[in-house]
């Protein structure tokens, strides 16, 4: 049986941490709302440029940049990870990188080739132990106070280089879409071969009617050449928008149980101290009261 | 008073302007153009430079853009510009960093194509930089 004193130290040990979870939910929700609107500010351009995209793509037929149209094969997947470069957030990091260990998994079980590009720092020192033969690039954002274009625009160029290189012929990312403070998805997304969505089917309509009168200045395959590049890093800025505010989201939340379960642990703790004293005083006066009768 | 139609211009962080507009003029890699309303659909590149809005209440707005797309569509002009600051906003120094950069990169480029790719960004940022200090 633990001490009084023991006790007491465990409670103040237990406020302070308390506090120290409270503080990060706090610091976790104010940054949320920052993300959150900085991913939200950034989905308009991603949705024009799809649109852009699914109007060109017809027209420009067979010269289309290999980019857009893959190579021809499928041996080589280049898995592309999202993770956070801190922890505390729940199972944030580990289940994106679960979701990707299992494509790796299903890949090489038809015999392909499996190479990792991992983004962030726990997303390393997860797969590092295991993988490391496999991951070709790393890439971090620790001294970076927030994500915008030129970090997308830093892997995207490294992306591109490596597949010019020749490296792999689709490249797929992972990463956790926001849905909202308790719900974070990990999602698999491949860009390179390009997939071409058009948001409802009257757009794509429409599109298909302008594209025979579009005039286009350079012509559709130079802009397409262009474009192409241009719509991997956004898709990939966009990944990183919504992975920065699910990893927030993550945080606050894993924060929010963490600060409740301090607080059930202080009151179970309080309960027995409280009673420990009873115990003590009552064992007191019993002396006290049974030496005054023994005179 | 001439008809409107929508212009939006977007960078990859946010939406800039959204706005009915009368006439947009748009520096675009082949040559300015200005779009209309009822401008035939049409697509192309943006090299760095100006864009003048001309708003529908008759107020016009400057934008320096770097690089994007313009898109005419049906539905009104969208600008997907790779960068983008209000005129007023703009700093000059960037741009010279800019072409000092460019100017680099084009000392250290080996193969012709790049070499040529780089001597036209250098000739479309020089050329930005002086319509700005006029």
């Amino acid at each position: 049986m633990a001490s009084l004193k023991d006790l007491r130290n465990r409670i103040s040990s237990v406020k302070s941490t308390q506090k120290i979870t409270k503080a990060m939910q706090m610091v976790a929700a104010a940054k949320l709302r920052r993300a959150e609107e900085a991913a939200q500010a950034a989905r308009p351009y991603a949705d024009r440029m799809a649109s852009v995209l699914a109007n060109i793509s017809g027209a420009a037929g067979t010269d289309a940049p290999k980019l857009m149209t893959g190579t021809g094969k499928e041996d080589t997947h280049l898995l592309v990870v999202f993770t956070a470069d801190r922890g505390l957030c729940g199972g944030f990091n580990a289940s994106i990188v679960k979701l990707a260990r299992q494509r790796q998994r299903q890949l090489e079980a038809d015999g392909k080739t499996v190479k990792f590009f991992v983004v962030g720092k726990k997303g390393y020192d997860l797969m590092r132990r295991d993988l490391s033969s496999k991951i070709v690039a790393r890439d971090d954002f620790r001294d970076v106070k927030s994500v915008g274009f030129d970090e997308a625009d830093r892997i995207g160029s490294s992306v591109i280089d490596m597949f010019n290189a020749g490296d792999f012929d689709v490249c797929t990312i992972f990463y956790a879409a926001f849905e909202n403070v308790i719900t974070q998805t990990p999602t698999a997304r491949r860009i390179i071969p390009a997939t071409i969505e058009s948001e409802g089917g009257e757009d794509e309509a429409s599109g298909a009617d302008v594209g025979d009168t579009y005039e286009y200045e350079p012509e559709p395959a130079s802009i397409l050449q262009a474009l192409i590049p241009r719509n991997i890093k956004v898709q990939i800025l966009s990944a990183l928008l919504e992975n920065a505010a699910s990893e927030q989201g993550a945080r606050m939340s894993a924060m929010d149980n963490a600060t409740r379960n301090a607080g059930d642990m202080i009151d179970k703790l309080s309960i027995s101290y409280n009673r420990q004293r009873q115990a003590q005083i009552t064992t007191e006066l019993v002396e006290i009261i049974s030496g005054a009768e023994a005179l | 008073m001439a008809e409107s139609f929508k212009f939006d211009l977007v960078s990859p962080e946010k939406l800039l302007l959204s706005e009915d507009v009368e006439q947009v003029t748009v520096p675009g890699t082949e040559g300015d153009f200005a779009v209309m309303a009822k401008h035939a659909p049409f697509m192309t590149t943006v090299r760095p430079g100006v864009v003048t809005a001309k708003l529908a209440g008759g107020s016009e707005q400057k934008i320096f853009v770097r690089g994007g797309f313009a898109d005419v569509a049906e539905g009104g002009l969208t600008l997907l510009a790779e960068h983008a600051t209000p005129l007023d906003e703009f700093d000059a120094a960037s741009l010279d960093s800019d072409i000092s950069t460019a100017e680099e990169t084009l000392s250290k480029a080996e193969d012709d194509d790049l070499r040529f790719e780089q001597e036209q960004t250098l000739a479309q940022l020089r050329d930005a930089r002086t319509q700005l200090s006029r």
